[in-house]
C-alpha cells in the first residue's frame, strides 16, 4: 500500500527500477528466443508469425519499457540529491508518470495473452501496421500501450526540467551542476520536443486502425512515408534520450574512481547540447533508401557525420580525465571504462552508416543491428550497470558485492562482443535483419551460432547481477555516506539511504564538485545555507495510481470497441464505448478529487529529523 | 585537395590490408564485399574509405585508453590526490578539429557518389527499362520496351544499364541485390523510386527483400540473371511465344481453370500471381526453393521443389496468398501432373 501511494522520489526510483527490470527481463528473454531461432539455418523453433512478434516486442519493450525506466529510476534517485533538493518539483505528478508508464507497459505486454502481439517491427511502418495487413489487435496494443507509457515519460521529463531549473541549492549555477544532472536536463528537454511527435503519430495510426481514417492509406489519399517521417522525428532523438544519461553516468563514475575532476567540463556541457541539437536534424538518415532524393540524402549524410565531432570531444575528455589519475577498478568503474571502447565502436559504425550510398548497402541488414546494439547495449546498458553499481549504496544503503559485480562485467562484456561483433560481417555478407530464417550455405551459419552463444553468455551476466542483488539485500544496511570515499557531488554528503527529506539543511554550493571542494578545504560536511527548521512534505496519495488504472481501462475499451465477443453483454459494454467511458470517468474523477480537495501536506519537525535515513 | 590526398596516401596501405581481409568474406553472388558491378563497386569503395578512417580512429582511441588504464591505475599505498586539471583549451581544440577533418574527408566523396548514383535513366533509350512490382511475397518484373512480364528471376543483358522503377502492390518492401547495388524501397503510388545498375559479368546474383513486410519477409528472395545480349534477345522472343499447355487435355483444362485464373503462361492467363512462363528453367521455385544448377552444390531437382510447393504452399511461405491446390479440388495425381508439366516448361535461350 505504501508503495502504491508514495510520492517520494526515492521510492518512485525503486518502483521504476523494479518495473524497468521486469520489462528488461522480458525483453531479454525475447532476445534469447530470437537468437535460438537464428542459431542455425532454416530452424523451426518458432513460427514466422511468432518471430515477427518477438522482434517487435523485443525492440519496443527494450527501448520504451526496459532501459528508459531504468534511466528514469537512476534520475529519480540521484538528480534531486545532486542538486541539493528535497524532492522533485511535482511529487504527485512524478508518481503519476510512473503509474502511467507501468500500466502502458502492462497493456502492451497483455498482447501476448490476448490474441497476438504487435508484429510490424518496433518502427511499425505503414501499411504493414495498418489493419489491412496486421489484422490482430497486436498493433492496437502497440499504439495504445505506447501512448499511455509515453504519457508517463513526457510527464517525467517535464518534471525533471522544472526540478532542475527551480530547485538547485544556493550557489549551484548551471555551470556548477554535476554532469549527470546536466544530461538529465538535456534529455528531458529532448523528451519535451520528441515525444509529442510520437504521440501525434500514434494517435494518427490509432485513428487509421480503429476509426478507419486515411492518414497513411494511399487509397484514401494518405501517405505511408509520412509515418516514417513522424516516427523518426521522434525516433532519432529517442536514441539520444537513451544515450545522453549514460554519458552523464560515465562522467560521474570516471572522475570518482580516477580521483580527478572531469576534464573539460564546459566543453562536455556544450558537446551535450550540440548533440541534442544535431539529434533533431538528422532523422532522415533512417530513410535514405526510402527515396528522399539526392539533395536530401546529401544534406542528411553530412549533418549526421557532424555528430561525430561533439561525441569525439566527449570520448577524449573522458580519456584525459583518467590521464594522470589514480584509477581504481571497482565494478562500477569497470563498466564505465568498458563503455568507452564499445561505445566508440558503435559511434564509428554510425559514421559509416551516415554515408548514404554506403547505407544503401548497410540499411536493414545485420550491420545495422550490430551498430545500434553497440550503442544501446554497449553504451547504454553498460552505463546503466555502471550507474547501478555506483549508486546502489546510496539508493539502498548496501554495497553490491564487488566480486560478483566483476563477474557480471566480464561475462556480460565478453558475451556482448561475441553476440554483436560478428553481426557486422553478417550484414556485409548479405543477411537482412528481421528475418525468421535463412538458407544454408550462404556463409551465415557459423557467425549466427557464435552470436547465439554470446547472447547466452550475456544472459548469464544478467543472472549473476540478479544473484548479486538478492545476496546484497540480505546484508545489513550499513553503507557509509560516501562509500567510494572519493565522492564529489552532493548526494554523497547525506546518509545512505537518505532520510525522507534528503537534506536536513539545504547545502551551500561553492563550486563544481561541491563536496570534493569542501573535503579539499578540510571540511567533512557541507556548509548549510539555511537554519534547521520544520520541513514541508507532500502527502502520500493513491490518486496517481487510480488515474492510471482509469486510462488503462479506457485504452482496453477503445481497442476492443469494434469486436464481436459472441456475447450480448460484452458486446454491449464495449461496442457502445461504455468501457471506454468508465475508464475516462475514473481518471477524470480522480483528477477532480485532486483539484477540489486541498491537501497542504505535512511537516517534519526538527526534533524528528534524526540523521540516519530510515526507509519507511 | 592536396591535404586530402595526403590523408588518403597514409590510409592507402591500411585500405589494401582491409580489402584483402574483407574480401575473404561471403559469396561472390551475395556479398557486399565482392561487388560485381560498378554501382556496388562505388558503394564498396566508399565503405572501404570509411572503414579505413574508422579503424584509424579506433586504433588511436584504444591505444590512449590502454595506455591510460595501465599507466594510471592506482597502486597499493598510493593515497595522494592527483592534480585536479581543469581541461586544456589546446587539446580540446585539437580533438574538435581532427574529427571535423576526418568527417570532411569522408563527406566529399560521399556527396560525389550520391550525385553520381542519383542519375535518372528512365528516359534513356540505351537502358533496359524494368518496372519492379513487389508483392507479399514475390517479385514481378515488367519490361515495357519488350512487353514482357516475368517473376522471381530478373533476366538482364550484360551490356546495358538497367533502369528500374520500383513500386509495391501492397506493403513496403525493399529491392536489394547486394553484389550489384544497394537496396531501394518499393513504395506505393505517389513516391515511386528510380535507380539503376548494371552487371557486366554473366552470372546469377542473389536478391533479397530488405524491409520487414510480413510473415514470409525472410523468404522473399529473387535472382538476377545476367546473360549475354544475344541470349537476352532470345529470352525475350521465347517469352513472347504462345503458351505451352499440358499435353493431357484434361489436365490442361484443370490447369486453365484452377491456375490461370491468377497466373499467366505465355499469352494466356491472368496477371494477379507470378508469371509462370518457362518456370521449369528458373533458378528457384517460389524464390526460395533453390533448383539444382550446374556448378552449384546446393538445390534440389526442380520437380521435387515444384511438388513441395504445390502440395503445401503455406509451409514454404507462411502467409502467402496462393490457395492450396488441394483446397481447389485437385487430386494428388493431378497436382503431381501439373508439377511435372511445369518442371519441364523451360525456355531455350542460353
Ligand atoms: C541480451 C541482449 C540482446 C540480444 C541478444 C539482442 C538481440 C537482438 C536480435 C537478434 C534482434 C533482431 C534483429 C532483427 O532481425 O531485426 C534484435 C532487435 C532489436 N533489439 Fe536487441 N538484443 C539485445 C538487447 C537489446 C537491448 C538492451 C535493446 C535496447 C535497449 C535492444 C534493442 C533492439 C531493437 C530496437 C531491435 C529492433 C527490433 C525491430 O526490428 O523491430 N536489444 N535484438
Ligand atoms: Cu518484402
Amino acid at each position: 500500500m505504501d508503495w502504491i501511494t508514495t510520492v517520494d522520489h526515492k521510492k518512485i526510483a525503486v518502483l521504476y527500477l523494479a518495473a524497468g527490470g521486469l520489462f528488461f527481463g522480458i525483453g531479454g528473454i525475447e532476445a534469447i528466443l530470437i537468437r535460438i531461432q537464428l542459431m542455425k539455418p532454416m530452424n523451426d523453433f518458432v513460427s514466422a508469425q511468432v518471430f515477427n512478434e518477438l522482434i517487435t516486442m523485443h525492440g519496443t519493450t527494450m527501448i520504451f519499457l526496459g532501459v528508459m525506466p531504468i534511466i528514469f529510476a537512476i534520475m529519480n534517485a540521484v538528480v534531486p540529491l545532486q542538486i541539493g533538493a528535497r524532492d522533485v518539483a511535482f511529487p504527485f505528478v512524478n508518481a503519476l508518470g510512473f503509474w502511467t508508464f507501468l500500466f502502458g507497459g502492462l497493456l502492451l505486454n497483455l498482447s501476448w495473452i490476448m490474441g497476438g502481439a504487435p508484429d510490424a517491427g518496433w518502427t511499425s511502418y505503414t501499411p504493414l501496421s495498418g489493419s489491412e495487413y496486421s489484422g490482430t489487435h497486436g498493433v492496437d496494443f502497440y499504439t495504445i500501450g505506447l501512448q499511455i507509457a509515453g504519457l508517463g515519460t513526457l510527464i517525467g521529463g517535464i518534471n525533471f526540467l522544472a526540478t532542475i531549473i527551480t530547485m538547485r541549492a544556493p550557489g549551484m549555477s548551471y555551470m556548477r551542476m554535476p554532469m549527470f544532472t546536466w544530461t538529465t536536463f538535456i534529455t528531458s528537454a529532448i523528451i519535451l520536443f520528441a515525444f509529442p511527435a510520437i504521440t501525434v503519430g500514434l494517435v494518427l495510426l490509432t485513428f487509421d486502425r480503429i476509426l478507419d481514417a486515411n492518414f497513411f492509406d494511399v487509397a484514401g489519399g494518405g501517405n505511408p512515408v509520412l509515418w516514417q517521417h513522424i516516427f523518426w522525428i521522434f525516433g532519432h532523438p529517442e536514441v539520444y534520450i537513451l544515450i545522453l544519461p549514460a554519458f552523464g553516468i560515465i562522467s560521474e563514475v570516471i572522475p570518482t574512481f580516477a580521483r580527478k575532476r572531469l576534464f573539460g567540463y564546459s566543453s562536455m556541457v556544450f558537446a551535450t547540447i550540440l548533440i541534442a541539437f544535431l539529434g533533431f536534424m538528422v532523422w532522415a538518415h533512417h530513410m535514405f533508401t526510402t527515396g528522399l532524393g539526392t539533395i536530401a540524402n546529401a544534406l542528411f549524410s553530412i549533418s549526421t557525420m557532424l555528430i561525430a565531432v561533439p561525441t569525439g570531444i566527449k570520448i577524449f575528455n573522458w580519456l584525459f580525465t583518467m590521464w594522470g589519475g589514480r584509477i581504481r577498478f571497482t565494478a562500477a568503474n569497470l563498466f564505465a571504462v568498458g563503455f568507452i571502447p564499445t561505445f566508440v565502436m558503435g559511434g564509428v559504425t554510425g559514421v559509416m552508416l551516415a554515408s548514404a550510398p554506403a547505407d544503401f548497402q548497410f540499411h536493414d541488414t545485420y550491420f545495422v543491428v550490430a551498430h545500434f546494439h553497440y550503442v544501446i547495449v554497449g553504451g547504454l546498458v553498460l552505463g546503466i550497470f555502471s550507474g547501478l553499481h555506483y549508486w546502489w549504496p546510496k539508493m539502498f544503503g548496501r554495497i553490491l558485492s564487488e566480486s560478483l559485480g566483476k563477474w557480471t562485467f566480464w561475462t556480460f562484456m565478453i558475451g556482448f562482443q561475441l553476440t554483436f561483433f560478428v553481426q557486422h560481417f553478417l550484414g556485409l555478407m548479405g543477411m537482412q535483419r528481421r528475418i525468421v530464417s535463412y538458407l544454408p550455405n550462404q556463409d551465415f551459419d557459423l557467425l549466427n551460432l557464435v552470436s547465439t552463444i554470446g547472447a547466452f553468455l550475456m544472459g548469464v551476466g544478467v543472472i549473476i547481477f540478479l544473484v548479486n542483488i538478492v545476496i546484497t539485500t540480505k546484508k545489513p544496511v550499513n553503507a557509509p555516506n560516501d562509500p567510494w570515499e572519493d565522492g564529489r557531488t552532493l548526494e554523497w554528503t547525506i546518509p545512505s539511504p537518505p532520510p525522507e527529506y534528503n537534506f536536513k539543511q539545504t547545502p551551500l554550493v561553492r563550486g563544481i564538485d561541491a563536496y570534493w571542494k569542501e573535503k579539499m578545504a578540510g571540511n567533512t560536511e557541507m556548509t548549510p545555507a539555511e537554519p534547521v527548521g520544520s520541513i514541508h512534505m507532500p502527502s502520500a496519495t493513491p490518486l496517481p495510481f487510480v488515474m492510471s488504472v482509469g486510462i488503462f481501462i479506457a485504452g482496453l475499451g477503445l481497442m476492443f470497441s469494434k469486436d464481436d465477443f459472441g456475447n450480448a453483454f460484452m458486446n454491449g459494454l464495449f461496442n457502445n464505448y461504455i468501457v471506454l467511458i468508465i475508464g475516462l470517468v475514473i481518471t477524470f474523477g480522480a483528477m477532480m478529487l485532486r483539484s477540489l480537495y486541498d491537501d497542504h501536506g505535512w511537516h517534519i519537525e526538527p526534533e524528528d529529523q534524526d540523521e540516519k535515513g530510515a526507509r519507511k | 585537395m592536396m591535404k586530402q590526398w595526403q590523408v588518403a596516401k597514409r590510409i592507402l596501405p591500411l585500405l589494401a590490408v582491409f580489402s584483402l581481409l574483407l574480401s575473404a568474406c561471403g559469396r561472390e553472388d551475395l556479398s557486399v564485399m565482392k561487388p560485381q558491378g560498378p554501382v556496388a563497386q562505388g558503394q564498396y569503395d566508399l565503405m572501404k574509405l570509411s572503414i579505413a578512417i574508422m579503424i584509424v580512429v579506433l586504433i588511436i582511441v584504444f591505444a590512449i585508453a590502454a595506455y591510460v588504464l595501465i599507466r594510471f591505475r592506482r597502486r597499493s599505498g598510493q593515497n595522494d590526490i592527483p592534480e585536479q586539471v581543469e581541461g586544456s583549451f589546446k587539446l580540446e581544440v585539437i580533438w574538435t578539429a581532427i574529427p571535423l577533418l576526418l568527417v570532411i574527408v569522408l563527406a566529399v566523396p560521399t556527396v560525389k557518389e550520391i550525385f553520381a548514383q542519383g542519375a535518372d535513366l528512365s528516359n534513356d533509350p540505351n537502358a533496359v527499362q524494368v518496372k519492379v512490382t513487389s508483392h507479399q511475397y514475390w517479385w514481378e518484373f515488367t519490361y515495357p520496351q519488350y512487353d514482357v512480364t516475368t517473376a522471381q528471376d530478373l533476366i538482364i543483358p550484360t551490356d546495358k544499364k538497367i533502369a528500374f522503377e520500383l513500386k509495391t502492390a501492397d506493403v513496403i518492401h525493399s529491392f536489394w541485390v547486394p553484389s550489384l547495388a544497394g537496396k531501394m524501397d518499393t513504395n506505393p503510388d505517389g513516391t515511386l523510386n528510380k535507380f539503376s545498375f548494371s552487371a557486366p559479368n554473366e552470372g546469377v546474383y542473389r536478391g533479397k527483400c530488405a524491409e520487414l513486410c510480413g510473415r514470409s519477409h525472410a523468404y522473399m528472395e529473387f535472382k538476377v540473371k545476367a546473360v549475354s545480349p544475344e541470349a537476352f534477345d532470345r529470352w525475350v522472343a521465347e517469352m513472347k511465344a504462345p503458351a505451352v499447355l499440358p499435353e493431357d487435355t484434361q489436365l490442361a483444362e484443370k490447369f486453365k481453370t484452377n491456375c490461370l485464373s491468377c497466373h499467366a503462361v505465355g499469352d494466356q492467363g491472368g496477371p494477379v500471381a507470378p508469371n509462370l512462363t518457362g518456370i521449369g528453367g528458373k533458378e528457384s521455385v517460389a524464390g526460395i526453393l533453390l533448383n539444382q544448377r550446374e556448378g552449384q552444390e546446393e538445390g534440389k531437382p526442380v520437380l521435387d521443389n515444384m511438388k513441395e510447393w504445390l502440395h503445401d504452399p503455406q509451409s514454404v511461405k507462411p502467409g502467402n496468398t496462393m490457395p492450396s491446390p488441394k483446397d481447389l479440388g485437385l487430386t494428388d495425381e493431378e497436382i503431381d501432373g501439373i508439377a511435372e508439366y511445369l518442371a519441364n516448361y523451360k525456355l531455350d535461350y542460353e
